[in-house]
């Protein structure tokens, strides 16, 4: 994957790398706090969407917020480019840096301020892990909610800076609906505090445009999130199909029916194979596609949705029908489906699709994703967030090829603009980036840009943050 | 009274909005009108109606969405959901009746506009949380959309969220299409008679914090119970506690029982059942236990455990009464009548325990000469304003109902 355009670095810039770097050194004076060696850079030279690599000048990872804020006043001055970092596991090229940029990680601030059982409330440094968070209320018998299945490396910063869901978000929601304030250093290293232990916020819903901006407006330091009391139980259920079309029907019937599992879970037959050989979670191998679908409550509870359930699945004639019996098989089924992108990435290199429909189209478009990975002789699995319509096609190709890797380019751009004409979009939780930045304009019009380009402006207005993703790059002449 | 201007479809919005900022000429925005008197009075020769942008646009029960044009009335989507056993699960609340109107004349548009969320915030989310997308004309009479018909969507700047709450001060919404889910097969309510705020407050969060799903808790001073007209429901001079499970009828027996062990140091549990638990919460709803009330009615949201002591400072120096919502997140506050509406006893609170206030009820006259909504932090400030001109750069839309400036 190459073909999307990088603006050219700014010489005088990258002239005065040394200058910067020592300035940094003095802003953050700390041992290991400002990387600027080779070997050090290149583990900030990509992210998750590793066919695109960009040398920084510099990584730093300030250790408070008042360190941010100094770097950020240094390189407004100087007009540096700046781009943040969480842990890097972003899809989509989100933090990916610009050779004339520098890296600011969040990575060393990750203590847990405060924890509030009787608001239900978190307060955080925006460095700690997702899991680390629900870790430690975990004794508690509460954990935090949006679910990635990144979740052991990905941060908190990165959840809140591309609005990460999982797959228990159907029943409880996406990061914008659990957090309910930040601390956030403007590029001019204005520091601002938005929201708190409150249930809502005076004013604009600033909170609600700051999640989801991918690094475009500020950096964000601290958080306040809502964390939840666990149910008394929960258990998962397995149901193989002969098709892919039964199995997407029968998603739909669940949740036309009334019944909102916590979960509901679709691999294809290719991933189910990968998936089991990796987690040994007795997934059915003879089946065209798998669902989990995952209930909770006290035992009775469980065990009277999950006969719902089965009723319901039953008129789309399942071939396999397996509710697990023991917590170790729970753990097991679910490790199968959290680990499913790194096992398939054990077999082939994989290219990443987010796309959205409306949960009626489903079965005819993935019908259609296959036709159009057939055209383009590539190999697609599906893995994905199916209560909510969020698929995941992964397109398998050879990252030495260099015709396969424009194909599947090409092909991923086909399937996401499928999915904008059926009536979804181009990405539910991983981000626009730098990889669907050109795909824009096929869901939005030049107004619908402008007008979030104008928001851009007002938290940034030179574009010194995260430059180059998001909006097509010729967008911005708008001004 | 001035003309109303009342654009029949988005094109004929698009036409008049541009058409006012050419002339600069600012227009007060209405949806249904039942939140007019909420907020500074927007003195402006024009206005401009949603009401003839009406009809559901979109609705597919099975995939939990529906859409309709801004100015479709609330009643009127309710009562398509209900056909399938569907509701808006925030249960937006209706202002109308506490400020003297008829309740059912809001309009969808405004409940994401005024994002006035219900008794089920904590469990469900606010408005905010179920708006998947809008189309919307901004202060330059452009066009544009967010978000979508899917469940999910990152695509780009929230702007969706960014219109929530903005009271028609950043753009005119012409649709919205929004999450919709299944209505709970029972309903009911676990009761505590004469608990102080404090120890209310506490049994609230204990019950929020268990995990038995509760969809709402409420406390109510004494005299708003008995304002409820709920028969059985106010004893004299004591406050009740409200504790609403909702699910299928065959678990609410598990969980009520347990939740009852699980208070029971709190007292003598008494319950509503299915119809008068619906009673009990639609009341809620269009804030009954104000009914009678003349004096002003101030809407404080604060961290839940801040809120007994948050109402005991005030009630220190203000003749009020309270009830409290979202396990004592939020508070709504009556205060007797005065000059300023109890705002400097109201702020000076706020500035103690934190959170926010907005005065909801008071006559023009008061709501003109104070703060309304809480004032913000200058760099917030700053923002706001920016964001304010991002969209309505000649300040034609509501100018000055939220805050003077914007
Ligand atoms: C195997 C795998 C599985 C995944 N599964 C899921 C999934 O189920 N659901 C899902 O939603 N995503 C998933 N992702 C994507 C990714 O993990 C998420 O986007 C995650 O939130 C990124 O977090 P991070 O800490 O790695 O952020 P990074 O990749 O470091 O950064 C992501 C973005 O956040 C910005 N950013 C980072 N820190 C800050 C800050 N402090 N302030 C402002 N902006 C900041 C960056 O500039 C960048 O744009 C998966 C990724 C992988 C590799």
């Amino acid at each position: 994957m190459s073909s999307l355009a990088i603006p050219e670095p700014d010489a005088q810039i990258l002239d005065r790398r040394d200058e910067i770097v020592r300035e940094l050194r003095r802003i953050v004076p700390q041992r290991d706090c400002v990387v600027a060696d080779e070997d050090g850079r290149r583990a900030f030279e990509t992210d998750a969407l590793t066919a695109y690599r960009q040398m920084p000048l510099a990584a730093v990872l300030p250790t408070t917020t008042e360190q941010i804020s100094e770097v950020l006043k240094y390189c407004h001055r100087n007009k540096i480019k700046v781009v943040a970092r969480g842990a890097g596991t972003s899809l989509c090229g989100g933090a990916m840096p610009l050779q004339d940029s520098i890296v600011v990680g969040v990575s060393k601030m990750n203590r847990v301020l405060d924890v509030s059982y009787e608001n239900r409330t978190a307060r955080l440094q925006t460095g700690i892990t997702n899991l680390g968070i629900s870790t430690h209320v975990t004794p508690d018998g509460f954990f935090y909610a949006p679910d990635p299945s990144s979740q052991l490396a990905c941060t908190l910063a990165g959840n809140l800076a591309m609005n990460s869901g999982g797959a228990h978000c159907l029943k409880y929601g996406v990061t914008t609906n659990n957090v309910l304030g930040v601390k956030m250093v403007l590029m001019d290293g204005t520091i601002i505090e938005i929201g708190g232990e409150e249930l809502d916020s005076p004013g604009y819903d600033l909170l609600g445009l700051i999640v989801g901006s991918e690094g475009q407006f500020g950096i964000i330091t601290e958080a306040t999130v809502r964390i939840l009391r666990a149910a008394e139980g929960a258990r998962p259920m397995l149901m193989g199909f002969d098709s892919v079309a039964s199995a997407g029907d029968c998603v739909a019937g669940i949740i036309g029916s009334g019944i909102i599992p916590v979960a509901i879970e679709f691999m294809d037959k290719p991933a189910v194979r990968v998936c089991e050989e990796f987690a040994k979670a007795g997934y059915p191998l003879d089946v065209e596609a798998l669902l989990i679908v995952e209930v909770e409550g006290s035992e009775e509870e469980i065990e009277n949705l999950l006969a719902r359930v089965t009723r319901i699945a039953k008129k789309f004639k399942p071939s396999v029908i397996r509710i697990s019996q023991s917590p170790e098989e729970s753990a097991a089924i679910w490790l199968g489906r959290k680990s499913a992108f790194g096992a398939i990435g054990r077999i082939s290199d994989y290219y990443c699709m987010d796309g959205v429909i409306p949960l009626g189209r489903l079965a005819e478009v993935l019908v259609e994703i296959s036709k159009i990975c057939d055209r383009y002789g590539l190999q697609v699995s599906n893995i994905f967030h199916a209560g909510d319509g969020n698929l995941h096609p992964l397109i398998l190709y050879n990252a030495n090829d260099p015709v396969q890797v424009e194909k599947a380019e090409e092909c991923g751009a086909e399937v996401l603009k499928l999915c904008v004409e059926v009536g979804g979009c181009l990405t539910g939780e991983h981000g626009v980036g730098i990889e669907k930045r050109d795909l824009m304009p096929f869901q939005y019009t030049q107004t619908d840009l402008i007008q979030q380009m104008r928001i851009k402006d007002v938290f940034d207005p030179d574009w010194l943050l995260n430059p180059a993703k998001v909006f097509p790059l010729e967008a911005r002449t708008y001004q | 009274m001035s003309d109303v201007i009342c654009p029949g479809d988005e094109d004929e919005l698009s036409a008049a909005l541009a058409q006012a900022a050419s002339e600069k000429r600012p227009l007060e925005i209405i949806g249904g009108g039942s939140k007019r008197d909420v907020g500074r009075p927007v003195q402006t020769a024009g206005r401009l109606s949603t009401e003839k942008l009406t009809g559901v646009t979109l609705y597919e029960p099975n995939e939990l969405v529906i859409g309709a044009m801004a100015g479709t009335p609330l009643r009127e989507i309710e009562k398509a959901l209900a056909k399938n056993k569907q509701h808006l699960a925030f249960e937006p609340i209706d202002l109308g009746p506490l400020l003297g109107e008829r309740p059912g004349q809001g309009s969808i548009g405004a409940v994401f506009a005024t994002n006035l969320s219900g008794s089920r915030r904590i469990q469900v989310g606010g408005a905010r949380d179920h708006l998947l997308g809008v189309r919307a004309v901004n202060g330059l009479g452009e066009l544009f959309k967010s978000g979508g018909r899917v469940m999910k969507n990152v695509t780009g700047v929230d702007l969706c969220r960014g219109l929530s709450g903005s009271w028609g001060t950043l753009a005119v919404m012409s649709e919205v299409t929004m999450k919709v889910l299944p209505c709970p097969e029972a309903t009911r309510t676990l009761l505590l008679r004469g608990l102080t705020d404090e120890v209310a407050v506490g049994a609230m969060c204990a019950a929020m914090g268990s995990p038995f799903e509760l969809s709402a808790t409420a406390h109510l001073h004494a005299s708003c119970a008995a304002a409820m007209g709920m028969e059985g429901l106010a004893r004299k001079g004591q406050t009740v506690t409200a504790l609403r499970l909702e699910n299928f009828a065959s678990f609410l027996d598990y969980r009520a029982g347990r939740l009852g062990e699980k208070l029971s140091a709190f007292g003598k549990i008494a319950e509503l059942d299915d119809e008068q638990s619906k009673d009990f919460w639609n009341a809620m709803r269009v804030l009954k236990f104000f009914d009678g009330g003349e004096g002003a009615v101030w809407r404080i949201s604060v961290g839940p455990n801040k809120g007994a002591k948050l109402v005991a400072a005030l009630s220190a120096h203000l003749d009020c009464r309270a009830v409290y919502d979202w396990s004592g997140g939020l508070i709504w506050v009556e205060v007797a009548p005065s000059r300023d509406a109890g705002a400097t006893e109201v702020r000076r609170s706020i500035a103690e325990f934190g959170g926010h206030a907005t005065l909801i009820r008071a006559d023009a006259p008061v709501r003109a000469g104070l703060e309304v909504f809480q004032a913000l932090d200058p760099a917030v400030a700053t923002l706001t304003k920016r964001i304010k001109d991002s969209f309505d750069p000649a300040g034609i839309l509501n100018p000055g109902r939220m805050y003077s400036d914007i």
